[in-house]
This record gives C-alpha cells, structure tokens and sequence, in this order.
C-alpha cells in the first residue's frame, strides 16, 4: 500500500493511496461537516456540506470524494467554508419543515448536530412551510415528509445493501420526493423486505419506527460500517 | 428548369409554409409543370421572423411571408419565362400580392459566411441523394480510405474548434483524450438536447441537414475508436427527431452507417434517443445516465465522460453544431478553418437572433463579429423606434451585454470577461421598455424549475434567490436583501454540483452588475 502526504489545515498527513480527502480528515481528526455521506454506501456529493478548499484548484471540492494525492493541500474551516455551511443548513431547515421540538430525532438529529456545529442560532431565509404528507401505511416504519433532507441513504442503503431497491427519488427540483415503489403507499411495496436499514441510516426524522415519540428514535449510522464489514470479511474466508 | 425551395423547419411550418407548399404543388400538377418546376422542400433559410420563406432557383431570389394564395400567379408567372425563353436569367415578372422578395444585399446576407449552414436551406433534408450530391458522407469515405485515426485527430487539434455547446472547450483535445482511452468499445454522443430559451440553431441544423451531423459523428468514431453512438435530443423536437429518424434509415440503407464502411473494417452503429423533457440532461453527465435508462441527475466530474462514460465506456460527447464543423474543416483543411474567426475562436458560430430585434432568425457569422454587427445591422435593431438596452447570451447560464458594450467580439473570451458567456448560440436582444430585474427573475424561475434537485445549494437555494427577486419585483424589498441576493447568488454558484445551479445566478448577477439602477429603484424607501 503506498502513501501519499498530504497537508489540511497545516497539518501533514499521511493517507493511503485511493482514500478520500474526507477520510484523511477523519484519520487526522479533522472534522468536516457532511449529510449524506455515510460509509458503506457510495458517495454521490450532493448536500456540499464538505466542500474544502484545495490549493491550485479555483473550484471548491467535495471532501466525499476528492481522492488523496501527494502534496494536496486542503484548508477545511476558512471563514469562506464556514459561511457556506451555515448556508446550506440554513437552505435545508427553510426547505422543509423541521420543528426538532416534536422530533422522533430530537437530540439524536444528524441535521440539528450539523446545525449547531456550523453556528445556526436562526434561519436569515424565509422559511418555506412546504405542505408534505406523511405515509403511514408500513406496518412498523413511518416516512415523515417534512423532515426529509432528500440526502437519497435510504435510497443508496435500500438498492446497494438490501437489494430491494424499494426506495427513489420522483420529480425534480423543489418538487422532489422519496418515493416508495413506483410512488405508492410504502406498505402496499411487496419489495420492501421491512430490514429497516433505511430507518437506521436516515439522518434526521424522516424515516422512523412508529411508536417512537420525541427524542426516542436512537439509530446508529455506524451499524452499516460493521455489517458491510461483516459482509466482507464473511467473503474474505468462506 | 425553375426550382421553388420553401422552407420546411419548424419556424416557417409554424408561420404557414405548409400551407404554400400545399398550393404550389397544387398550382404545379394543374398546370402539368411538374418536370419543369420543381419544388423542394428544404432547411432554414436565415431570416425567420418573415417567414414562411421562399427561394427561387436559378434566380436565389428570396421572397418572405408570401400567401398560398399567390402559388398561382407565381407558378403562372414561371411558366410565362420558361414559354418565352430558354434564358433562365431574364428576371421572373412577379411580385406576392402580399410579403415581399427580400433584398440579399442587406447585412443580414451579406455578413453571413456559412460553414455549419452551407446546405442547409440548399437541400431537402427528407432526400439522401440530394445530400450526397453536396458531398455528405464525402469526407467519411476519404478518411476511411486513407487516414490514420490519428491524422484526423492532429486535423482537428490543428483547426482550433471548440465546443459550440457553450462552454468552448478544444475538440481535438477531447478527442485525442478519448482516443488515448483503453478499451475497444468506446462511445460517441451527440448532444441534442438544445434547451436554452430563444436558442434554436441546432434544431435548424438537424432539421435541415441531419446527415452533416452524422458524417461528423461518424468521423469522430473513427478518430476515437468508438463502435457505437447515440443522438440525445429533447422529445420537444419532434420534426427534428422525425427527419433524425429517416437520415439514420438512409444512411443504414446506402452503408453510411453500420459495419464495414465503405469496405474497410470500421463500423458504427447509431442510437436515437429521445429525451423526456428535462434541461438539466443536457448536462452531460445527467445526459449519459439519462441515455443508461436512469434518472438525469449530474454526477461530480471528475470522472469525466472520456474516462467513464455510457455504460462504463470511455465516451465523447460534442454538441451538434460541433460535429456540423467536421466535415468542412476536413474538406478544406484545418488551416483554412483557423483562417476564419480569431487566434483564440477560429471558424464560425450560428446564433438565433431573436427579441427585440426587427429581423430575427438564424445567422452564422465569423467568430469575432462584434455583437453590434449582429444585433444593429443583420438584426436591424429594435423594433418601433425602441433603442436596444442590453443583448442576452448564454441563456440561463450567460448573462446581458449592455448596449455600450456592443463592441464587443464575439469570441469565448470576450464574452466571458463581460460577464457572460458565448452559450450554444442564443442570443436574445431586449429594448429600452425590457425590466431587467423581471429578466432576471425569469431566468431564475427556469432554474428553479429546472433544478434537478440532486444538491441543496442549486435545489433550495434558486427557491430563495427567486423569492427575493420577487420580493424585489414587488417593491417590498430593502437593501439587506438585495445585499442576500448577491451573497445567495454566489454562494450557489460556488457550490453547486453541476453548471446548471453554478451559472443559475450569472443572468441575475450580470443585470446586477450592469443595470443595478434597475433594482435600486424598486427597492422601499429605508
């Protein structure tokens, strides 16, 4: 395995060649900020949480992934990026309608940990009051439109680990929506095995197991990391 | 022998040329001239806002909006001079009752120089052997016959043409980079999703000469190593699609198109795919996973299609009006095109002039016409004695030139340090009575409904700048928030994953930049 040294935020670092800028991050105990990355599932860079600065390169890059290489240098917390994250979390808690008072996920919220992370005591948008249905019709599982970010782990997590690729996202823009199936009710879906793994890796309260009330919904994003893990080391030694 | 040429694109068949080719034929089989006159159907013939447009052979007359009722007089009128005399010269006795024979000796004709158009208008786009008497397919054969794939490589690195997508990035360069891909099986695609508002140039070009695109098609194929190849158009073209449809049949019929070309061992084999109504696969790593069957969202690039593309496989993909370059600057040599335009934007670039202009339609000119020359003398000017405030290009991913800045010429870079950008070719021209910070707003709309939603800045973010453009519309704005706009603005153009949200707000931040008095003045007193 070779290595490549690299420098974030003045710091060196050493990184296996093929890791991402984010992992290299991580491994140095650099935290940057993202939503809809999620190890084990692939990366598709869409909520720009993670956009570092890369010197020589006039655009800003996603840490998800950028891959490592030698002498890159990264600067993750300029006041520039700082100013882009609050943005972004902003854009997101104005887009929908995320009242963490009532939350299934209040206090276990990757958006509202990411909101107090990045300094958002309020929202200098408007906000938006979108009207969003919520479906009910999964016997154990709830979907909370109003609380989803569109950051599609549920979507990754259902097609790429369970294979049943019961979840997607219809329309565009604004308008855009997880769907279950072919946009009906998610109990009506025979493909939906009821694994839950999209429950489990929902970054906010969108997804839920029904029963919950405020604050109790305690998933653990890092439960995909060890059975993708288990999985691998599983075809490693048969 | 006369020959009629009535225009059959979609600009004239919408102004009523159906209905004059209908009364013609009729006129001719009446009066039994149908070995004597010969009516074709053809491409565009330039000046679009008067049509439906007539031309007139040998004479190259051409004569505007005239009505199906004058069919008779006029083939009346050419029977007359064919009666009378051999002499095709003598100049046809006819004037329509309504419409008018154009003067070709405007500007409008005579500061075109056609490359990408030379056929187009000339040929019926419905007949291979027509378009093969102009030599399509031509330059396929004598490359085929004799080139290395490297020699048309260098052929096109040497002529200096860029992307005519927009974005003007070096086609040979991008072909030697797919050229130098590993693996067999590489692809080519055509870019057809022609979307911008007021931009029509490339559905003129497949209309009226699709079989230019695909000889460029299939010339790169051979250049890069590709076996097969997709033509991405939006399903809003249908004529286009239509008479796609029927060149790709011709060609696969007469071996222009499928294995063993013209005898040697290469084959390529051609795709139509029909978009399904949504801007943003015009982008072309949301036109590869839309051409995959999923759904057209970009991806980041790096990886670039050249490297990861349709299916896995290293692929090209150029604009039409791109490929509609190839086979001329094969014919007359890379220097030749370099000749034409300027150091940095050699050959010609087909815009659709369209707005406030008194003559509108479809112009090819030499890169590094100033925009002046377009817009005040092709284009005559604003209408009803209005003055022009300001030309849009780029679409909703350029921005305005004020009319001060008139001077400038059209190249990539020029128009890029003003702010905007050369775009496929739109060109919008907007008076003294236009609102910029209502222009504004309009493009930003098209952005926020265009948005595929994949990234937050772009999908939430063109949601709020289009609200404060409408707080400001509306007169209920103060400065903190034009302050917002800007700074949202920008925000959405550094970050967003795609060019679609990182130029949304380049129309609402040039008009920022160049007519702020616009928005000043709409704001609430402090």
């Amino acid at each position: 395995m070779s290595v490549r040294t690299l420098r974030i935020d003045g710091r060196d670092v050493a990184s296996a060649d093929g890791a991402t800028v984010l992992e290299a991050a991580r491994d140095a105990g650099v935290a940057i900020p993202t939503l809809c990355h999620l190890e084990g599932l692939s990366p598709v860079a869409a909520c720009r949480l993670c956009l570092v600065e890369i010197e020589g390169s006039g655009k800003l890059q996603p840490a998800c992934i950028t891959p490592v290489s030698e002498g890159l240098v990264v600067h993750t917390a300029t006041p520039r990026l700082r100013e882009i994250r609050r943005t972004v979390i902003e854009l997101l808690f104005t887009e929908g309608n995320h009242v963490c008072a009532v939350c299934v996920a209040n206090g276990h919220c990757e958006l509202q940990d990411r909101a107090v992370e990045v300094g958002m005591d309020h929202a200098r948008l408007p906000y938006r009051f979108p009207d969003r249905p919520v479906d009910l019709s999964h016997p154990r599982f709830g979907l909370d439109h109003n609380r989803c970010i569109l950051c599609s782990r549920c979507v990754r997590v259902c097609d790429e680990v369970e294979g049943a690729h019961v979840w997607d996202v219809a329309w565009r823009g604004e308008h855009c929506r997880i769907i279950a199936g072919l946009d009906q009710p998610w109990g009506t879906v025979d493909a939906c095995t009821d694994c839950g793994k999209c429950v489990m890796v929902c970054p906010t309260g969108a997804l839920f197991h029904k029963g919950d009330s405020e604050g109790e919904k305690h998933e653990d994003p890092s439960r995909l990391a060890a059975l993708q893990r288990a999985r691998h080391s599983r075809q490693e030694a048969p | 022998m006369s020959g009629l040429r009535c225009c059959a694109s979609a600009g004239c068949l919408a102004r009523g040329s159906g209905a004059l080719m209908g009364a013609l034929e009729t006129a001719i089989s009446r009066g039994q001239l149908g070995d004597q006159i010969q009516l074709r159907p053809v491409g565009c013939l330039g000046p679009c806002s008067q049509g439906p447009l007539l031309a007139l052979d040998p004479d190259g007359d051409l004569y505007a909006g005239v009505d199906p009722q004058d069919a008779e007089t006029l083939v009346a009128a050419l029977a007359r001079r064919l009666h009378q005399s051999s002499d095709q010269a003598t100049p046809l006795e006819w004037a329509p009752a309504r419409g008018e024979r154009l003067d070709l000796r405007a500007p409008f004709f005579q500061r075109q120089r056609r490359i990408v158009l030379e056929h187009c208008g000339l040929i019926d786009p419905t007949d291979l052997e027509q378009a093969i008497a102009v030599g399509a397919y031509g330059q396929l054969e004598r490359v085929l016959q004799g080139w290395s794939p490297e020699q048309v490589v260098t052929e096109l690195q040497r002529s200096g043409l860029r992307g005519r997508g927009g974005a003007g990035y070096p086609t040979g360069l991008k072909w030697a980079t797919v050229a130098r891909m590993p693996g067999a099986r590489k692809v080519v695609v055509c870019n057809a999703d022609e979307g911008d508002p007021g931009a029509f140039m490339d559905r003129a070009v497949l209309e009226g000469d699709p079989h230019r695109v695909l000889e460029g098609m299939v010339i790169a194929a051979y250049a890069v190593g590709a076996d097969h190849g997709f033509i991405y158009i939006r399903a809003e073209y249908e004529l286009a699609i239509e008479r796609l449809r029927l060149a790709i049949e011709q060609a696969v019929d007469r071996g222009r198109l499928g294995a063993a070309l013209f005898g040697t061992g290469f084959g390529f084999t051609l795709e139509l795919r029909v978009g399904a109504g949504a801007y943003v696969c015009g982008e072309e790593t949301a036109l590869i996973a839309s051409i995959e069957g999923k759904r057209g969202t970009p991806r980041p690039r790096p990886p670039y299609p050249a490297e990861l593309g349709v299916g896995g496989r290293p692929t090209l993909i150029n604009n039409v009006e791109t490929f509609a370059n190839v086979a001329p600057i094969l014919r007359e040599g890379a220097d030749w095109f370099a000749a034409i335009g300027t150091a940095g934007s050699s050959g010609t670039k087909v815009f659709s002039l369209t707005g406030h202009v008194r003559r509108g339609g479809l112009v090819e000119v030499p890169m590094g016409t100033s925009l002046a020359t377009v817009v005040l003398d092709m284009g005559e000017g604003s209408p009803h004695g209005s003055a022009v405030k300001a030309v849009q290009t780029g679409g909703p991913s350029g921005g305005c030139v004020p009319a001060d800045r008139l001077d400038t010429p059209l190249d990539y870079e020029s128009l890029q340090a003003l702010g905007t950008i050369m775009g496929s070719g739109g060109m919008v021209v907007l008076d003294q009575s236009t609102d910029m910070v209502a222009l504004a707003a309009y493009f930003m709309a098209f952005c926020r409904e265009e948005s595929c939603g994949k990234c937050v800045p772009c999908r939430a973010g063109t949601v709020q700048l289009h609200g404060l453009l409408k707080k400001i519309l509306a007169g209920q704005a103060s400065q903190a928030d034009l302050d917002q706009l800007e700074t949202l603005g920008a925000m959405v153009m550094d970050t967003s994953l795609c060019g679609l949200g990182q130029s949304a707000p380049k129309p609402m931040l040039s008009t920022l930049r160049y007519f702020r008095g616009d928005y000043l003045a709409r704001l609430e007193a402090p």
